[in-house]
């Protein structure tokens, strides 16, 4: 390719490399060729270690720590970033190009007000004087529909929440007026609800000011609103280059191909031993009954300060997997935590089999501890970094089963087979494991006490989109082959759909919907449910326009609440209250025509009115699948 | 101190290392964690038992000085009998503060006695009652502290409060009361040392077995049912191993300091043994005379608590440790 005038970025043969003294460096990208054009959005796409940030963060000139650029030109604009001194790449840096990273939250500095930070790389590179430089900051505030644009900057990085953190570090990086804005995996640690809101944002921003951007992420329906053109990477190679349509509908090679269908997990396998007429006659394998549990002193009730789940059912059939469905903060994890004896409930009933269920540690039993194992999201932390992998699966053998020596040995290996991983594991260290890797050990080791009860906590939200469906897949085969059952908590409703029998939807705490997979894959939904059913990105471009006009209808404005603590909690996002009706009385359970219960005023053809138009999301998502 | 990293630094998942190491095509290295979290210098191919000690403990340049001053002092410690070229007690010339000289290569002391025996008896001295010591505190401490953090909220409370108060005691007054009451003995000596310095060591533990038990591994085997003994002793203390000896290397350090101070007062040991605290006392007449050896002993504790202070600085840190180069392989 020639050197095109129109082209801002010009990456030719760049090579990067991680070294360490006394030993051959590694390549960590190999030769990558790309151009960027004025305006113009380019995704960088891949998993975990596929060299996409180390790509990104070449373009200011900067290597991390242990890693080189060893070769290549970077050129943007007219400027050879490779040749650049120190003092050129400062200049560069935070002027010509700009970086928003994936944690706003690390990013400020959370003793000095937002503003001063906003406006300090303009002040830095002298482009604004601080007056003009704090009338910018406020236009680009507006521009990114962040509230009170006039006044947020005074506040403090702690009085923000994280959607709108993510946005003030989007205007700390706009007000140089950039060339280049790099964007790592902006919306990757937010909730699908905040992250449309972020994602409407930056793309009116981007267009608003014709900016020239590089938006890195795993996230192909994520990229598939935000990016022109797409830069598929794995191992440090492009494997795919081209138009965002052409990406996702006609993907050329086997790797994006793969990735796509990762994307899109496939239902599960109608489970066709019907288990129902077994279930008449026994109870199902665990009763959760009005369980309240949550944080701090206990009051004279005995509840304590910080109500984190108040009066939550749910009920698992053997063999079944519940689905637990709701944003960071609704207590998912909590509930999780309660059923396994973590977090000692305040209130409620817990049933296994029929029999009662201790709500603390020190009265369950062996048994009751055998039968209900948990899995956490953070395959990391989630073993023990000084115990083999070995020592870590027969501890729960010898504990529960007495198993020791040559028989241990034996079982270990069997259960490392079960999640498909050579035996050879057994003697390695945890920290030498992937994430996968690790995560099918642990796993294992719940397998290992043969359980009844799975509770599966986010556990492949941390794992790159190809290897969480691996895990889904496993998941799946687990159960047919040893009918355990599982409680899936997830905030991915794909991932709910994908593995779930039965979905509860939690709020602040609340169950506001239960019902079968297929009670929540078309209308009528509870309110909330339908916002994050509408909320999940899916692979088509322009869905985020759609999303968000669907998901920021205006809401109706009400009067002040009734005091009363039963009133729905939804209640101030609701884009379906009614005034008179939602902030004065507590909602009553009801059941609509497809079996779901939802804890909702309005009646199901109100319901169904709302959220047919326009088009139904999930139609288009299931057809595609 | 700075060596003293929380345990959850490290078990960052995303560090540079590991996205170095992760977009690599090989197949996962064997590479261990090793005894002090490994430098800049391991090879990752290599299993970590077959490097050498020098690249496992990946000290820094003052790091090795003070490896070689502890090493010297711990030397001379164990083979005190057989290096001394006269007994302690033993007076060899009738020149008192006598200079250095062939003969006597340190001078000689205010009774004329050989000063190198005496150092190299007051060494040995000090070593041990400091090593007992700190050792006895840092048990206690890490047990006490491990037991807070397992034992549920009234316990905890309870000691940490206790222990608040005797941490509150400066420890050189201390040490004179109990003396003055019991008076001096090397027993009491150890004892005193140890419990002056055992409440610190027992709030490092308990903050790192707070943090420690916060983690997912122990709410697995809390959720297993597993009891508070087992997860103390299995899943918690082998993670806070590392932290803990070096803050009983610095501890050492401090009672060295405190029962030469208790010496160089006449309130620690008692003649006809002497450590090197009192070693000072007993020649600080010399100084009168501008005589050397006033000064040997002076140097010889400068000698062993410089360098156990700059082993511990000299260690790597925890959080620049390498996490486990993998693939994701399997899938």
């Amino acid at each position: 390719m020639s050197t095109n005038q129109n082209n801002l970025v010009e990456v030719r043969g760049l090579r990067v490399v991680g070294s360490r003294p006394g030993e051959p460096d590694t390549t960590i990208v190999h030769g990558v060729d790309f151009d960027v054009s004025r305006g113009e959005v380019l995704a960088l796409i891949g998993e975990s270690g596929s060299g996409k940030t180390t790509i990104a963060l070449s373009l200011m000139g900067h290597a991390r720590s242990g890693c080189r650029i060893a070769g290549g030109s970077i050129r943007i604009g007219d400027t050879d970033v490779r040749a650049l001194s120190p003092k050129g790449l400062a200049s560069l840096r935070g002027r010509k190009v700009a970086y928003i990273a994936q944690s706003a939250a690390a990013a400020f500095n959370p003793s000095r007000a937002i503003i001063d930070q906003v406006i300090e790389s303009a002040l830095i590179h002298g482009t604004l004087s601080k007056r003009a430089a704090k009338a910018k900051a406020v236009e680009l505030f507006r521009a990114l529909a962040l509230p009170e644009p006039e006044t947020i900057g005074r506040r403090y990085p702690h009085q923000v929440s994280g959607g709108q953190l993510q946005r003030l570090m989007a205007a700390m990086a706009f007000i140089t007026d950039p060339e280049l804005v790099i964007l790592d995996e902006p919306t990757t640690a937010l909730d699908v609800t905040t992250q449309i809101d972020v994602l409407k944002a930056f793309k009116r921003v981007i267009k608003e000011y014709g900016m020239t951007a590089v938006y890195v992420s795993h996230d192909l329906a994520v990229v598939a609103q935000m990016a022109d053109r797409i830069l598929v990477l794995s191992d440090g190679q492009v494997r795919e280059a081209g138009a965002t349509g052409q990406i996702l509908h006609a993907p050329a090679h086997p790797y994006t191909q793969s990735l796509i269908a990762a994307v899109t997990p496939t239902a599960a396998a109608s489970h066709t031993e019907a288990p129902e007429a077994k279930q008449q006659s026994r109870p199902p394998l665990l009763e959760v009954r009005r369980v309240m549990a949550g944080y701090g002193r206990k009051d004279a009730r005995g509840w304590p300060s910080k109500l984190i789940l108040s009066e939550v059912d749910l009920s698992i059939g053997r063999g079944q997997t519940v689905g637990v469905i709701g944003e960071s903060g609704s207590g998912k994890t909590t509930l999780a935590k309660v059923i396994a004896g973590l977090v000692p409930s305040a209130g409620g009933s817990l049933l296994l089999d029929g029999e009662p269920l201790a709500g603390d540690l020190d009265h369950r039993t062996k048994e009751q501890f055998r039968r209900i194992q948990i899995v956490f999201q953070n395959a990391d932390t989630a073993l023990n970094p000084v115990h083999s992998v070995g020592r870590a699966l027969a501890r729960p053998l010898e504990f529960y089963h007495g198993m020791r020596g040559e028989r241990a040995k034996k079982r270990v290996t069997e259960l490392l087979e079960l999640v498909r991983l050579p035996a050879s594991v057994a003697s390695r260290c945890t920290a030498e494991l992937s994430g996968g890797q690790k995560q099918r050990v642990n796993l294992a080791r719940a397998l290992a006490a043969e359980p009844d009860l799975i509770l599966c906590d986010e556990v492949t939200s941390a794992l790159d989109t190809v290897v969480g469906a691996a895990i889904l897949d496993l998941l799946r085969d687990l159960q047919r082959e040893l009918g355990v059952s599982y409680l899936f908590i997830t905030h991915d409703i794909a991932k709910v759909r994908a593995i779930s029998d039965d979905i509860v939807v939690l709020y602040a705490g609340h169950r506001v919907e239960t019902g079968n997979r297929d009670a929540l894959s078309t209308p009528p939904f509870h309110p909330y449910s339908h916002l994050l059913v509408s909320s999940a990105p899916e692979l088509r471009a322009g869905w985020l326009d759609e999303a968000s006009e669907r998901c920021h209808r205006t809401l109706a404005p009400i009067g002040p609440s009734a005091d009363n603590p039963e009133l729905c909690t939804f209640l101030a996002r609701c884009s379906m209250r009614i005034d008179g009706v939602c902030n004065q009385t507590t909602p009553s359970l009801r059941t609509l025509g497809n079996g779901a219960q939802v804890l909702c005023h309005r009646s199901e053809a109100d319901l169904i009115r709302f959220q047919a138009s326009p088009a139904p999301a999930t139609l288009a998502h299931v057809e595609r699948a | 101190m700075n060596t003293n990293r929380p345990f959850p630094q490290e078990a960052r998942p995303m560090n540079n290392s590991d996205l170095v190491q992760r977009s690599s095509a090989l197949p996962p290295g064997a590479d261990r964690p090793q005894p002090w979290g490994g430098g800049p210098t391991p090879p990752p191919v290599r299993p970590a038992r077959r490097r050498s000690l020098a690249a496992r403990m990946g000290l820094s340049t003052g790091g090795w000085i003070g490896f070689a001053m502890v090493c010297l002092a711990l030397l001379v410690a164990v083979f005190a009998p057989w290096i001394a070229p006269h007994s302690v007690g033993a007076i060899v010339t009738p020149d008192v503060f006598a200079g250095f000289s062939a003969k006597l290569p340190l001078g000689s002391d205010y009774l004329g006695r050989d000063m190198l025996s005496r150092i190299i008896y007051g060494t040995r001295l000090t070593v041990l009652l400091a090593l007992a010591a700190a050792l006895l505190a840092a048990i206690t401490g890490t047990t006490l502290g491990l037991l807070a953090a397992v034992a549920g909220r009234a316990i905890d409370e309870t000691m940490s409060r206790l222990l608040d108060a005797v941490t509150s005691i400066p420890s050189k007054m201390f040490a004179l009361m109990i003396v003055a009451a019991f008076g001096s003995s090397l027993t009491l000596l150890i004892l005193t040392a140890a419990i002056s310095y055992m409440p610190g060591s027992y709030r490092i533990a308990r903050s790192l077995a707070v943090n420690i038990s916060a983690l997912e591994y122990v709410q697995v085997a809390r959720a297993r049912g597993e009891s508070a003994i087992y997860i103390a002793c299995v899943e918690m203390l082998p993670n806070m191993l590392h932290p803990m000896l070096t803050d009983t290397g610095l501890r050492f350090t401090f009672v060295v300091l405190l029962l030469s101070g208790l010496s160089f007062l006449g309130l620690g040991v008692q003649p006809p043994y002497a450590d090197l605290g009192s070693l000072v006392r007993e020649n600080i007449a010399g100084l009168g005379d501008g005589a050397p050896v006033v000064i040997m002993p002076a140097l010889a504790i400068a000698i062993l608590t410089v360098g156990v202070n700059l082993l511990i600085d000299g260690l790597p840190h925890r959080g620049r440790r390498k996490v486990a180069p993998t693939t994701d392989g399997g899938h």
